[in-house]
């Protein structure tokens, strides 16, 4: 009997679990926030200078970009993920998707030259343009580079996560619209949106985040010091001016203004009525005419020399090192397990926690469903909330602050440089949550929907039914968000610059170190390396997770 | 049961990534990544100074010379640095009054920099010119002044670096100071057109500029060298400007912890001197402060000298840093 | 509002499909404005055998007719065909009437003489006074009277029931096959339904089509089938014999 009179709030496992999780995120930022804050309070001419016209600029400027970015992203993705997902079928679309998860692996410099071989200057089409006779070169100096790059990191993230919402849509749906003869506009407007809808305050909340942060793109392809963002303000306070106090209350406001936008498109992006079976299946029942067929095809080639243009150009300069010295030298090696290694316990590490934040979320929605006491619906769809976007935010709180907030707490413990590998761990591991939450929680909910109640009448529980029942179903996801965690870490640069020891020479690392010594052929070269890493890595996932598949969808 | 194995591994490899102190004498030496760098100088230079002092060099490297200061005072007191190498002209005079560097008490006599630094703290290692390098391929007639920099052809771009993150960047700005001094707001305002783009750090902008996205970058008049000497190239040329170049004089300091370790003032006598002044420029890229046993590479020779050297009092820098800095993003972001 | 749309002969002629393991090999006809009840195991191609029909699923081999029109190609919107799936015929987010007027306009752009179909369709599944609601507001059988209507205003002289009332209780849908028993009366649709209960076929007094393996084991009229003199095959499905 499930429980119906009475209604208690139950404190499961699952909940203590995505409390641990929360509050690792919650430690490893606002300890770093704390121990900045409590520095800056003891140093007496810190007089935290207020919000100048300066600061506002950048506050505008890092909010607009951010916003376009994110805007442009999020809608140019939607033509690529429905035309990819009408299209089920085609060679190469696996590899297509593998692609689709690198961009999110380069440092941004290496993206950043990636980006300019193809639409720089002297890049592909300027070099096309004029053997062709024509004068035209292209310019991205400016706010046109910005979104290009971020464009460029983000696209390829809304297609994959658009195709998730569009694989939740029943098939049944696919074929009434194939029966009533839906155009594709219509089909739009009445099946895909809905399903995209629901993930898209996520989405864009990310993509958000991930854009108000950047740093090197912007400054880099900006132009000027009128393109610069809070990120770079934050830098500039801590690492150049050393002006504690005012890099925390920037890294607040950065905080504040990200959360103020993220709520607004809560508001806009209301999650529509859920009305979905669980049956997912992945078939489609339309018979498309030439004429869409063309127009997707069209859509998927664009979004694919989008992708991988720039990709090709790190190729191409990567090849012209000295590949085969690169690979004899020790240090490269040792900066290859090193990135492995730290990567690996990074992703396991993220992988854990978003599963635990995940698990501990639904299992407070759940609760709430079934109706519990008043007093506590309060807390409780605060701490759903909290589990909800509240982790995301770890995303917006600077590498640099952490680095530097625990540096000095870390010194009252023994030699912070000690503690630098698990310091890499941990930021790595907390910045790849939002993006394996993302990747788990759709199907975590959908078999906690569909097992919650089987399970609790069979007395399936804990140990045996993760392994029974959970393992076989999130064993996909798991392996692709544990990919994308290992990826996203493996490209990453800013905590490892701060801690910036010997003893943790990361490939990223390595690349950066070579490039700021002339030696930029060899930088190409690990550019390379690291871009095959990740694809390796990609496709590991896929196959690994791929054996695990059930066959459910025979009929 | 793989992730348990798992674990395991990474826990070892975790442990071995931190190396263990060594049991000899130590000197630790904070200083900045690319020094460290294995075709750095810091291998060749820990080498010969470990030969005759029988014992060990500890490096600990930051990204730059401001990370280098910052880590500093964010330890303190309680730093584990005996000496600091690496600060540069425009951070002395934060550095000192920090408090936490105290006086060498070496004989300098071997040291030798343009315009002569004297200073009971820091002692100088190498030095180098700012200068814009160009592309000699691609442009035919380089400025030859700052003043044919600034008004030149729009169309000509310069890659730069940002002031507010880099060390170069923050040296064109008092370049551009110690030329045009009150007027410099005016210069910006032209330059502005000619400026590609504002990188974050010499890698960004080099990478860029090697690229062939701009004929031109802000870098060192050395640079050349490397692609002389390493690269076999001589397409990268730096342009003499009539008003002068900019000096970076790159110091080396004992902190006042390691005023109790007798081989830091040891490791600061030798620095001036052959083991580790000939390390120094086809690593570091700069030119030697003290003496070398033979003379440079003739590349060396080769590269443009001077007319005239700039610096800007550090006293004065860290005066008005602040003050300069406003008034380049005012200009530049019209 | 009596639109006579008369139904039309549905003919497969050695039709192949197959789907993984499972071949398929359908040779029938359902004479035009005939009741079928198809009926056979889980996995014995009965939804296959109207998402064929329907143009879902597309036969290797074999032709197909609806009327004298050849549909093996066509495609599904161009078929004079209806279905009503089990669920998911309505769109979550649109009210009764949207998700009617579908079958008139994807576009949702009426005239109107379609909003008078619009209008009558609910009238005559009885849904009158729920035009506004939105499914989650609506029962089971309901939402199906939602979708029958649908079929009605699409006007197709066929329509395909796949197992559309197999989630609804007893009493409910009984109700609904008396539904579709007025509406046949009415507009003498040729009618294909998909069910795990014969009795459904009795009740309609329709023709009964038995399929096992992807086959078609027995047909004939439901009374006949389903006596002690019916085929061996049905009864060990029926569980009649011992």
């Amino acid at each position: 009997m499930i429980a119906t009179g009475t209604r208690t709030f139950h404190f499961e496992p699952k909940m203590v679990a995505g409390a641990i999780a929360l509050a690792f995120l919650m430690l490893l930022a606002g300890g770093a926030l704390f121990s900045l804050g409590f520095e800056a309070s003891r140093d007496t001419n810190a007089a935290f200078a207020g919000f100048d016209a300066y600061l506002w600029r950048v506050a505008r400027f890092t909010l607009w970009q951010a916003l376009l970015s994110t805007v442009l992203s999020v809608g140019l993705a939607l033509p690529v993920a429905r035309a990819l997902h009408a299209h089920q079928h085609f060679m190469g679309r696996a590899f297509v998707f593998r692609l689709f998860a690198l961009p999110l692996a380069l440092p941004a410099l290496v993206a950043v030259l990636g980006i300019t071989s193809i639409y720089g200057r002297n890049g592909l089409i300027a070099h096309a343009s004029q053997s062709l006779g024509f004068g035209f070169i292209p310019d991205i100096y400016g706010i046109s580079g910005i979104l290009l790059a971020h464009v460029f990191f983000n696209l390829p993230l809304a297609v994959r996560f658009m195709l998730v919402g569009l694989d939740s849509i029943p098939a049944d749906y696919w074929k009434l619209s194939a029966q009533l003869g839906m155009g594709g506009g219509t089909r739009f407007r009445l099946i895909e949106w809905p399903a995209i809808a629901r993930n898209l305050p996520g989405i864009m909340g990310l993509i958000f985040m991930l854009c108000v942060t950047s740093f090197t793109i912007v400054l880099t392809l900006g132009g000027g010091p009128r393109a610069t963002t809070l990120e770079v303000a934050i830098y500039q306070a801590l690492a150049f001016d050393f002006d504690i106090g005012r890099a925390v209350a920037l890294t607040l406001t950065q905080l504040t203004l990200t959360l103020a936008i993220l709520s607004l498109f809560r508001l806009t992006g209301r999650p529509t009525e859920e009305g979905f079976s669980l049956a997912v299946t992945t078939r489609r029942y339309e018979k498309f005419g030439a004429g869409e067929r063309l127009v997707n095809t069209a859509i998927i080639l664009l979004a694919l020399f989008f992708v991988a243009l720039p990709l090709a150009g790190t190729v191409v300069s990567g090849l012209a090192a000295d590949l085969g010295r690169l690979m004899s030298e020790r240090v490269v090696w040792r900066a290859i397990s090193t990135s492995l290694v730290l990567g690996a316990t990074a992703a396991f590490v993220s992988v854990l926690l978003s599963l635990a934040l995940v698990a501990g979320r639904e299992a407070v929605a759940a609760n709430r469903k079934a109706g519990i006491k008043r007093s506590l619906v309060g807390i409780g769809s605060l701490f759903e909330r909290a589990l909800d976007t509240g982790a995301s935010l770890i995303l917006v709180v600077p590498p640099i602050i952490i680095g530097a907030g625990w540096f000095i707490l870390l010194r009252h413990f023994g030699d912070p440089f000690g503690f630098a590998p698990w310091m890499v761990i941990s930021v790595n591991a907390a910045m790849a949550m939002p993006f394996a939450v993302q990747i788990l929680r759709p199907t975590w909910d959908t078999a906690s929907a569909r097992h919650n109640r089987l399970c609790a009448q069979l007395g399936i529980t804990g140990w045996t039914r993760l392994r029974v029942v959970d393992w076989p179903v999130l064993r996909r996801p798991l392996g692709v968000a544990f990919a994308f965690a290992m990826a996203l870490s493996l490209g990453d640069l800013g905590t490892i610059a701060l801690f910036g020891s010997d003893a943790v020479q990361t490939l990223p690392y390595l690349l950066l170190q070579r490039m700021g010594s002339y030696r930029t052929l060899d930088a190409a070269g690990l550019a390379l390396i690291l871009g095959v890493l990740s694809l390796g890595l990609m496709m590991l996932a896929d196959r690994g997770s791929k054996r695990a598949e059930p066959a459910e969808s025979m009929r | 049961m793989i992730p348990v194995k798992f674990l395991a591994f990474a826990a070892v490899a975790l442990l071995g990534l931190a190396a263990p102190a060594a049991a000899k004498d130590t000197l630790t030496i904070y200083t900045y990544e690319s020094f460290t760098a294995e075709w750095g100088p810091g291998p060749k230079v820990k080498e010969n100074f470990e030969k005759q002092c029988d014992c060990t060099i500890e490096w600990v490297a930051a990204t730059d010379g401001v990370a280098l200061l910052n880590r500093l005072k964010l330890e303190g007191q309680s730093t584990k640095a005996d000496i600091v190498l690496g600060l540069d002209t425009n951070l002395v005079t934060e550095a000192r009054q920090s408090g936490l560097f105290a006086p060498h008490g070496i004989d300098t006599s071997d040291i030798n920099v343009p315009g002569g630094f004297e200073d009971d703290i820091f002692v100088p290692y190498d030095y180098g010119y700012f200068a814009v390098v160009y592309n000699s391929e691609k442009l035919a007639n380089p400025p030859t002044s700052m003043k044919e920099l600034v008004e030149g052809d729009a169309s000509q771009k310069i890659v730069i670096e940002d002031p507010r993150t880099s060390t170069p960047g923050l040296g064109l700005l008092l370049w551009v100071k110690a030329i045009y001094g009150d007027n410099a707001a005016g210069a910006w305002d032209k330059l502005r057109h000619r400026v590609l783009t504002v990188a974050p750090g010499w890698a960004e902008a080099y990478g860029l500029f090697l690229r062939g996205e701009a004929p031109m970058v802000l870098s060192y008049t050395t640079s050349p060298a490397f692609h002389i000497i390493v690269d076999k190239e001589d397409l990268y040329k730096a342009a003499a400007f009539a008003e002068g170049q900019y000096l970076q004089i790159e110091l080396a300091g004992t902190t006042v912890n390691g005023t109790k370790n007798p081989l830091a003032a040891k490791f600061l006598t030798f620095m001036t001197g052959p083991g580790f002044q000939d390390v120094i420029p086809e690593t570091n890229w700069m030119f030697p402060a003290g003496k070398t046993s033979k003379p440079l590479n003739p590349a060396f020779d080769t590269l443009v000298k001077p007319t005239k050297i700039l610096m800007l009092q550090p006293d004065d820098i860290a005066k008005n840093r602040k003050a300069w800095i406003d008034e380049w993003l005012a200009a530049m972001s019209k | 509002m009596t639109d006579k749309t008369g139904g039309a002969k549905v003919a497969l002629e050695e039709v192949r499909f197959s789907y993984g393991e499972m071949r398929m090999h359908f040779d029938l006809s359902v004479p035009a404005a005939q009741i079928a009840a198809i009926i056979g195991p889980s996995g014995s191609g009965k939804s296959t055998l109207l998402n064929l029909i329907a143009g879902f699923e597309t036969p290797q081999s074999g032709t197909i007719h609806i009327g004298h029109m050849n549909v093996t190609r066509t495609p599904p919107a161009e078929r004079p065909v209806s279905m009503v799936f089990q669920e998911n015929n309505l769109f979550a987010h649109l009210d009764v009437e949207a998700n009617i007027a579908l079958g008139r306009s994807p576009k949702l752009k009426l005239t109107a003489a379609d909003r008078a179909a619009v209008e009558s369709a609910i009238a005559r599944v009885g849904l009158a006074g729920k035009e506004k609601r939105k499914p989650q507001a609506l029962s089971g059988g309901e939402k199906q009277r939602v979708a029958i209507a649908r079929a009605l205003v699409r006007n197709r002289p066929v329509l395909l029931l796949d197992e559309a009332f197999a989630s609804l209780g007893p009493a409910l849908r009984i109700q609904m096959l008396d539904l579709i028993k007025a509406l046949h009366a009415e507009t003498a649709m040729t009618v294909l339904m998909v069910t795990h209960h014969p009795e459904d076929a009795l009740h309609l007094d329709a023709a009964l089509i038995f399929l096992e393996n992807g086959v078609v084991a027995a047909s004939g009229s439901a009374s006949d089938l389903l006596s002690d003199k019916g085929p061996e095959a049905l009864k060990r499905y029926m569980g009649t014999t011992a």
